[in-house]
């Protein structure tokens, strides 16, 4: 089954300490206006990530977590500071540069899922190929791109449910879709924004072990944002926001 | 790629929008068929027109005209090349008909048509629209023993029947003047104004006719014998009205008739009648004169304009009873040359080839456009003036659009989001829209145009429904020139409609996908 993830670069599953970080933050400030106030949401933030490391990024509402999860997927640009991926940093590229890398290299959940509603189950884990590829491109690589598609779902267990619209599928199940939209275009980096925060324990815990089953066995790099401790005590690395700074680096590695 | 496939989604899930279109579809529906039937009535009344008229007419200021017609299509050819397919002389001058209903007696004032039968018809569809079949195929202006077409077809379509027709010719006049004899022998015998005045006319002109007739000859190419010599009384004759004519004349059915509140034709005057007709001679002041002639058919152009306007006449008569024929010479005189183009010349460039070669202080030569100037040029307008108006409404239905496409956008946010989120550029979240847009107006302009051909095809359907439904006429034969309403579809003016429909639309969804593609990625995803 992993080998449906080989396109992507495996990172070196031994993790050596000193190898460069896939990605990194350095220094990431962000303020909001709201009116005439000013929120300041991070206040230079310091992240990094190893290839194939689980960082789970915790704190309270409003501590800015989502917001660094944004910054560091280039859904949006810090005021002050950089994000590296690879070594090069990304933040500061043209527009369409960083569009291709969130396209290619970064895949995204969310805590509500996101999916396309017109599209069903295996349009939606295609999304991001339609995104890259032109009418003719696609049209040349469409059933090798469906093969890679229903593969990803089956994994997930909705081999059952291809195409069903994201409405016929239960909360779990449009958060599987989301991780396979997410893994299809064979990213090096996965970020997960609360993924288990709408999902009752049972499909949550399913949704945590499949994430930690791409973090193991593929070796996916995964930063995960989430509130409730027990789902970030799966991660090798908690990172703990408080206020919008960093408060505590914490590596727990409970479950090794 | 992702862009024509949210495009064909939400053409197929977006009802609403769908019905912003329906506006489109009216509209371009609306132009397709008032663009078809307006080219059709023009055409159909160009083609009229031109049916009527040569293609081109060089005529002289003067009534009195110019000498020598030979002459000048000798040069006119000389002039126009190949260009030149036929010509044929005319005398036209204004004239008054008088003919008597009932004893009284009624007179209008016409253009007044010398003609050679001989070639005439070259020039223009001269033919087709006299009432005698015979006549239609050669013109003899003799009286006819019956036979006239009393359908009133245009264009091979019958149109109401005219019973009146029926024993037109020699048998209406044997009648008539057998009714004149009664009603002679019944009053006890004084002679009617009309045979007084036949006597008097017949004694003035006698001796020239006698004199002209060896010259008489029909200018052009028209055959040296004078169809007309039978049927026109001698010197010294006293002439058999039961079973002689005078010399025959056409004039428009609008003069003879006029049609009643059923749409009937009713005649005043039928081939077989006597009239007067009273003009001016050519010498200078000219003079009145007056003739008798017979009806032999009538002519009908279906263009009241000219129906009610026109009376033919042998050239050569007119140019004898007006003097126009020098008396030591025997050249005559024409006011007019009808020209026929040969298919394909330049009408306007021949035109102005023919003006350079001859003095425009002594003739005029226009084109048969010219001539119908206005009328033509107002037709154009009244196209041009409903164009701007129908597009306005296909305008109106852009702003709806524009008000949907909003509204889509916000419904839409987070979608947005999504695809940005999932790499998709500014420009990609544009051109969903203006796709979608772009799919619209094809969707409402193809059903516009699918419609507006249906009811094009199906036009005249559609106006006998309405006429059977209200018990109404919608379009009154008696007043457009056509039983059927004409349409034409041009592919030019259909693809302009079309064009500028889609581009409406299109138009009208650059400002919501502008904004779609300005969203921020993090609020679009944060968008309830």
């Amino acid at each position: 089954m992993s080998s449906l993830l080989d396109a992507r670069p495996r990172g070196d599953i031994a993790r050596p300490a000193a190898a460069e970080p896939l990605l990194s933050g350095r220094g990431l400030r962000k303020r909001y206006r709201s009116g005439s106030t000013i929120l300041e949401v991070l206040r230079g933030v310091d992240l990094e990530v190893s290839p194939g490391e689980f960082v789970a990024v915790v704190g309270q509402s409003g501590s800015g977590k989502s917001t660094l999860l944004h910054l560091l997927g280039l859904l949006d640009a810090p005021d002050s500071g950089s994000v590296h991926l690879g070594g090069r940093r990304i933040d500061n590229l043209p527009v369409s540069a960083r569009d291709t890398i969130r396209n290619r290299e970064i895949g995204m959940v969310f805590q509500s899922y996101h999916l396309l509603p017109e599209l069903d189950a295996v349009e939606n884990v295609l999304a991001p190929l339609y995104v890259r590829h032109g009418v003719i491109e696609w049209l040349r690589r469409r059933a090798e791109a469906r093969r890679k598609a229903v593969g990803l779902l089956e994994r997930f267990g909705l081999g059952g449910r291809l195409h069903h619209r994201p409405r016929q599928l239960s909360g779990g199940e449009m958060q599987r879709v989301a991780i396979a939209r997410a893994l299809v275009a064979g990213p090096r980096l996965l970020l997960a924004d609360e993924p288990t925060g709408n999902l009752d324990a049972e499909s949550g815990a399913g949704i945590l072990e499949a994430l930690v089953e791409l973090n193991r066995a593929d070796g996916l790099s995964i930063v995960m944002v989430t509130h409730d401790p027990v789902v970030a005590a799966r991660a090798d690395t908690i990172v703990r926001l408080s206020a919008g700074c960093h408060a505590a680096h914490v590596s727990p590695r409970v479950h090794e | 790629m992702y862009k024509l496939l949210l495009c064909c989604r939400y053409l197929r899930t977006r009802w609403i929008a769908l019905a912003s279109v329906i506006s489109v579809t009216l509209g371009v529906a609306t132009m397709v068929v008032v663009n078809a039937v307006m080219a059709g009535f023009s055409h159909e009344m160009q083609s009229r027109i031109h049916g009527i008229l040569s293609d081109l007419v060089f005529e002289s200021h003067s009534l009195s005209g110019f000498q020598d017609p030979d002459w000048h299509m000798q040069e006119i050819r000389r002039a126009g090349g190949d260009s030149i397919a036929g010509m044929t002389p005319t005398v036209a001058v204004p004239a008054m008909l008088s003919f008597q209903v009932r004893g009284q007696w009624i007179t209008r004032q016409v253009m007044f048509i010398g003609i050679d039968a001989a070639t005439h018809a070259s020039v223009s569809d001269f033919d087709e629209f006299l009432q005698h079949p015979s006549n239609r195929k050669q013109l003899t202006f003799e009286l006819h023993e019956g036979g006239y077409d009393t359908g009133g077809s245009i264009d091979g379509v019958a149109g109401p029947l005219r019973p009146a027709l029926e024993d037109a010719g020699w048998p209406h006049r044997r009648r008539r003047v057998e009714q004149e004899r009664l009603w002679r022998d019944k009053q006890g015998g004084p002679v009617r104004p009309l045979d007084r005045q036949v006597d008097a006319v017949l004694a003035a002109t006698s001796p020239a006719r006698a004199d002209d007739e060896p010259e008489a000859t029909p200018a052009g190419d028209a055959p040296p014998a004078d169809p007309f010599k039978a049927a026109r009384p001698q010197e010294g004759h006293t002439m058999d009205p039961a079973r002689e004519q005078f010399t025959g004349i056409v004039p428009g059915i609008g003069l003879a008739s006029f049609r009643d509140g059923t749409g009937t034709d009713r005649f005043l005057v039928l081939p077989g009648d006597d009239v007067k007709v009273t003009f001016p001679t050519a010498g200078t002041p000219p003079k009145a004169v007056s003739d008798t002639f017979t009806v032999v058919d009538f002519y009908e152009s279906k263009m009241s304009e000219y129906d009610s306007n026109f009376v033919f006449v042998p050239i050569d008569s007119l140019q004898r009873l007006r003097g126009m024929i020098e008396p030591e010479s025997g050249v005559a005189s024409v006011n007019s040359i009808q020209i026929k183009l040969a298919a394909g010349a330049d009408l306007d460039e021949v035109r102005d080839r023919l003006r350079k070669a001859f003095p425009p202080e002594l003739y005029a030569v226009s084109s048969w456009r010219d001539k119908q100037g206005p009328l033509l040029s107002a037709v154009d307008m009244e196209m041009a003036v409903l164009n701007i108006l129908l597009f306005l409404i296909v305008a109106v239905a852009g702003f709806g659009i524009l008000a949907i496409f909003f509204m889509i956008v916000v419904e839409k946010t987070r979608d947005i989001g999504i695809l940005k989120a999932i790499g998709a550029g500014s420009s990609g979240i544009a051109g969903i829209f203006l796709g979608y847009g772009l799919a619209l107006g094809l969707v409402g302009g193809g059903a516009g145009l699918a419609l507006g051909l249906a009811i094009t095809w199906n036009i005249n359907r559609i106006r006998q429904a309405v006429e059977w439904c209200t018990g109404e006429r919608v379009f009154d034969p008696s007043i457009y020139y056509f039983f059927d309403i004409p349409t034409i579809i041009d592919p030019f003016t259909i693809s302009w409609i079309i064009t500028g429909a889609v581009g409406i639309a299109v138009a009208s969804s650059v400002l919501p996908a502008m904004r779609a593609a300005r969203l921020h990625p993090v609020e679009a995803l944060r968008h309830e």
